[in-house]
């Protein structure tokens, strides 16, 4: 498929998507940037004063930034640890031979697919509520005082609600990875005198190795922009022991109207994701026949 | 009257030169077959003809006409691939029928060529399944159906049997033969198996890192082969080659003798060697023997033959058939 | 080892495995229970599990007194309509870059990638102020735009995999076959790419119908979709919590399902390729 007519009409073909794309991400990231060196507080209407990094610094140096990145960073490393381990565990589970293997995918897959809202929703209220929630229920049948999570223990119990939303992801991708395994190979390492664990040391976890990268890098991008669970249980509180950046930078946009300061928090919540995107990249790009 | 001819065709991809400089030109009705190690640019050659590659350099002429730069469909040529490449969501009937139906043929009219062809390839149960639901074999004759069915210039065959086994191979080659000898159409076959080619062609191709070694018919190329990549490629066990003295002795840089012509005595002989591997096929018997200073020599005898690993034999060539081949590889007469 | 062994351990890890699922799918499972209980019930201590008053009364409230077709209908077009539009674009794209390919391909894709890892955070504030200024805040057409880009690069690494899988050889017997540019298209790659496409759609609703950002905080009255209806259940007025379910179960069994369906999917969709 050389010929030129070709090349044009291939061009022709692709321009939609990278228009809206380009226009997608260079228009309002612009625009974020501008905003993020001016003062402009949307219930003061004052002109936008050019202000140079005064809005990063008054951002940056806000006590509640550092806790929301401490926050974050606690909240993807624990759902991390959780889904990845949990992951394998669940994928192992699921290669081996079993009845009614299908109905039990279905099972573990469904979390995924629940609205974050909703999942969040039936987690605060029926299982963490510290009067009326199976977790109280099973408290008094243990004889343990009950814990109000959400107000006591904010980041665990987000770490719970979004890990079991996050953990069929996790499972099935490993489950995909551990089912491309040659048996061949396996058996050429049975043959060559290595028992079950060995082999599993040995053959099955370096092959997953790549996948469980995929799975970091994938979930850390989607978790370092946690919002709804935060929005619909916490709003961040305690104070702002359960904001992560996502958080702060909306409240500051939405609840605080401060659009300079937002800007600021935006661009710098841009600045990480985008590292961590270098790496998934890299990753991906190594794998692509293009 | 050539049907197919190519003069001075070159391809690069890129920096790298595949095909340079070639000329060749394919009588109206042979069958010819391009044969060749992986990558000596066969596959190349005939996706050029085909049109599915354009020529860097050169002219293509199929039929008088100037079809260089002709797109393939306009070419009059039908291509059989290597992996059929039918078309999955279409039933046999529909396969074979596609090409009329791209030609705008009526319905009547290419009804009627679907069954004449299926009569011919023995796929007349087949018409309404899938190609899933087919053999490799049945595979095979739909995609050759499908070439048959526009009655091109020529037919292009691209490995067609390198995916069946071996007892498939043998049938269908048997059946190519028969089908060229029913239609008489112009047939370019490839392959990289030269006892596909020396049973099939009416003339050979011998390809080698993208120029023509040589061109002729099987048992020519068998015989006289012009150069040592010829002499070495076709002929299976392979010609003995050997170089430095023994290549001095008759003038030349190295000398060619086909192991059918090594005649073997337990008293007597030029070389003696002592035998190595011993392969027994029943109706010959290779032996191959290592002559000190010389290497290993290769020679048929009959299945009775009885002899074992480590006995002592005597070698002779026959002299009238030694090939020789100067420092450049070309054959001396 | 003998087949008595492999049954027994067959045995042992299905126990295992179904304790495990169940587990896994207990929330849902309670919130499917809760909603055929009445209020009284649902905050029953100790918890009752399956013998109780069961009742629909539950549904019949939601339905009646919350508009619950309203946002499931709003639901259905703005996912539907962002993966449709998206898909416009998406599928020459993927076919270009697929059947095509030059040196820019590879970058080109790359980067479709990175404009999908840009934190929604980072642009909140220009896209809300826009939509604000242009009156599509609170608009379906706002959302379904927002959606489709959010989604489009998903869409187009997708088909791209898809498409390359189709054999070439096919497509060149096409054109040896006499097929011409457009009739190769339609005799022949459409209905080969038509699974694909299916797959690539059926993903994407559901990525589309959970988001969670953008409709959270782009919509308000009129186009409130379902996670904006779920929302609200956030200011609870007294006994709630069977009608909660209720609300839930409604809101989340239609893509709930869909997700049984499209495992497959989900993995090719969101590794790009990286995972096989």
């Amino acid at each position: 498929m050389a010929s030129i007519r070709n090349r044009a009409t291939a061009q022709l073909a692709l321009s939609p998507a990278v228009i809206l794309l380009l226009v997608w991400m260079a228009i309002p990231l612009a625009m974020t940037l501008w905003y993020s060196f001016h003062d402009y507080q949307l219930l003061m209407p004052r002109g936008n004063a050019f202000v140079g990094f005064e809005n990063y610094v008054y951002f940056l140096t806000d006590p509640a930034f550092l806790q929301s990145i401490g926050n974050t960073f606690v909240l993807v490393g624990s759902v991390l640890v959780i889904t990845v381990a949990g992951g394998i565990g669940l994928a192992l589970l699921l290669d081996q031979p079993l009845y009614g293997q299908g109905i039990v995918r279905v099972l573990i897959v469904s979390p995924f697919f629940v609205m974050p809202t909703v999942s969040a929703l039936v987690w605060k209220n029926m299982f963490m509520n510290p009067v009326k929630g199976l977790f109280a229920w099973l408290a008094q049948v243990f004889g343990v005082a009950a814990v109000d999570w959400l107000a006591q223990v904010p980041l665990l119990s987000l770490t719970l609600i979004v890990a079991w939303g996050w953990l069929p992801f996790a499972t099935l991708i490993l489950l995909t990875s551990l089912q491309s395994l040659d048996t061949e190979q396996k058996e050429a390492a049975a043959m060559d005198g290595a028992g079950a664990v060995a082999r599993f040391v040995h053959i099955t976890l370096p092959h997953l190795a790549r996948a469980v990268t995929v799975v970091i890098l994938i979930q850390t991008i989607f978790l370092l922009s946690l919002f709804a669970e935060i929005f619909v249980t916490t709003n961040g509180g305690p104070g702002t022991q359960s904001t992560n950046l996502a958080y702060l930078v909306y409240s500051q946009a939405l609840l605080r109207f401060d659009v300079g300061s937002a800007s600021a928090g935006g661009v710098v919540a841009v600045i990480l994701a985008n590292i961590l995107a270098i790496f998934l990249m890299r990753l991906v790009g190594r794998n692509l026949e293009v | 009257m050539s049907s197919i001819a190519l003069k001075k065709v070159s391809k690069s991809f890129g920096a790298q030169a595949v095909i340079a400089d070639l000329d060749l030109e394919i009588e109206a009705g042979e069958l010819i077959v391009f044969v060749g190690p992986s990558g000596c640019g066969k596959s190349t050659l005939l996706r050029l003809i085909a049109g599915l590659e354009a020529v860097s350099s050169g002219q293509l002429l199929i039929g008088g006409r100037d079809a260089t730069h002709l797109a393939p469909a306009r070419r009059g040529l039908s291509m059989v691939f290597q992996s059929y490449a039918l078309y999955p969501h279409m039933s046999v009937r529909d396969n074979i029928a596609f090409p009329l139906k791209m030609a705008g043929r009526d319905r009547a009219r290419i009804q009627d060529k679907v069954g004449e062809v299926a009569r011919i390839l023995n796929l007349q149960d087949y018409l309404d399944r899938k190609p899933r639901e087919l053999s490799g074999g049945q595979r095979q004759r739909v995609a050759i159906g499908r070439a048959i069915v526009r009655e091109p210039i020529a037919f292009l065959f691209d490995e067609p049997l390198s995916n069946l086994d071996a007892a498939l191979r043998v049938k269908m080659r048997l059946e190519i033969a028969e089908l060229h000898r029913q239609l008489g159409t112009t047939m370019i076959y490839v392959t990289h198996d030269q006892v596909e080619a020396m049973t099939l062609a009416e003339r050979i191709v011998v390809l080698n890192a993208g120029r023509v070694e040589q061109v002729g018919c099987p048992l020519e190329l068998y015989r006289r082969p012009a150069t040592l990549f010829v002499a070495g490629f076709i002929g299976s066990p392979r010609m003995n080659l050997l170089g430095g003295a023994e290549a001095a002795r008759h003038a030349a840089a190295t000398i060619g003798i086909r192991p059918e012509h090594v005649l073997l005595s337990t008293t007597q002989g030029r070389w003696q060697g002592q035998v190595g591997l011993v392969e027994h096929l029943g109706s010959d018997t290779f032996v191959h023997a290592e002559v000190a200073d010389v290497g290993t020599i290769t020679a048929r005898a009959s299945g009775d033959l009885q002899v074992k690993y480590g006995d002592s034999l005597w070698l002779t060539p026959q002299l009238d058939c030694l090939h020789r081949f100067d420092e450049y590889g070309r054959a001396i007469r | 080892m003998t087949n008595a062994m492999h049954g027994r351990h067959k045995l042992a890890f299905t126990v295992l495995a179904w304790i495990v699922a169940v587990l896994v799918f207990f929330p849902i499972l309670w919130t499917v229970l809760t909603s055929f209980k009445t209020e009284g019930a649902a905050v029953a201590i100790p918890p009752k599990f399956l013998f109780f008053d069961w009742t629909t009364e539950n549904y019949a409230e939601v339905w009646q007194r919350t508009d619950y077709l309203r946002h499931f209908g709003n639901s259905v077009l703005i996912s539907l309509g962002s993966c449709l539009i998206g898909l416009c674009a998406a599928i020459p794209a993927a076919w270009a870059m697929a059947f095509s390919p030059t040196r820019h391909t590879r970058f080109v894709l790359l980067w479709m990638l990175s404009t999908k890892m840009l934190p929604a955070v980072g642009v909140l504030v220009p896209i809300y102020l826009l939509f604000k200024r242009s009156g599509l805040l609170d608009s379906r057409t706002g959302l379904v735009l927002v959606l489709m880009l959010s989604n489009l690069p998903i869409m187009v690494w997708m088909l791209f995999t898809y498409f390359k899988e189709i054999p070439r050889d096919i497509l060149e017997a096409a054109r040896m076959d006499g097929a011409t540019p457009g009739r190769e298209l339609l005799h022949i790659l459409a209905p080969m790419a038509l699974p694909g496409i299916a797959s690539t759609l059926l993903l994407n609703v559901i990525l589309a119908w959970n988001e969670s950002f953008w409709t959270l905080n782009l919509t308000a009255a009129d186009t409130a979709l379902l996670t904006a209806f779920i929302a609200a259940f956030l200011a609870p007025e007294g006994l709630f919590y069977a009608k909660l379910s209720a609300a839930s179960t409604l809101a989340i069994a239609p893509i709930v399902v869909l997700g049984w369906l499209s495992q497959r999917q989900l993995v090719r969709g969101l590794t790009f390729g990286a995972v096989k």
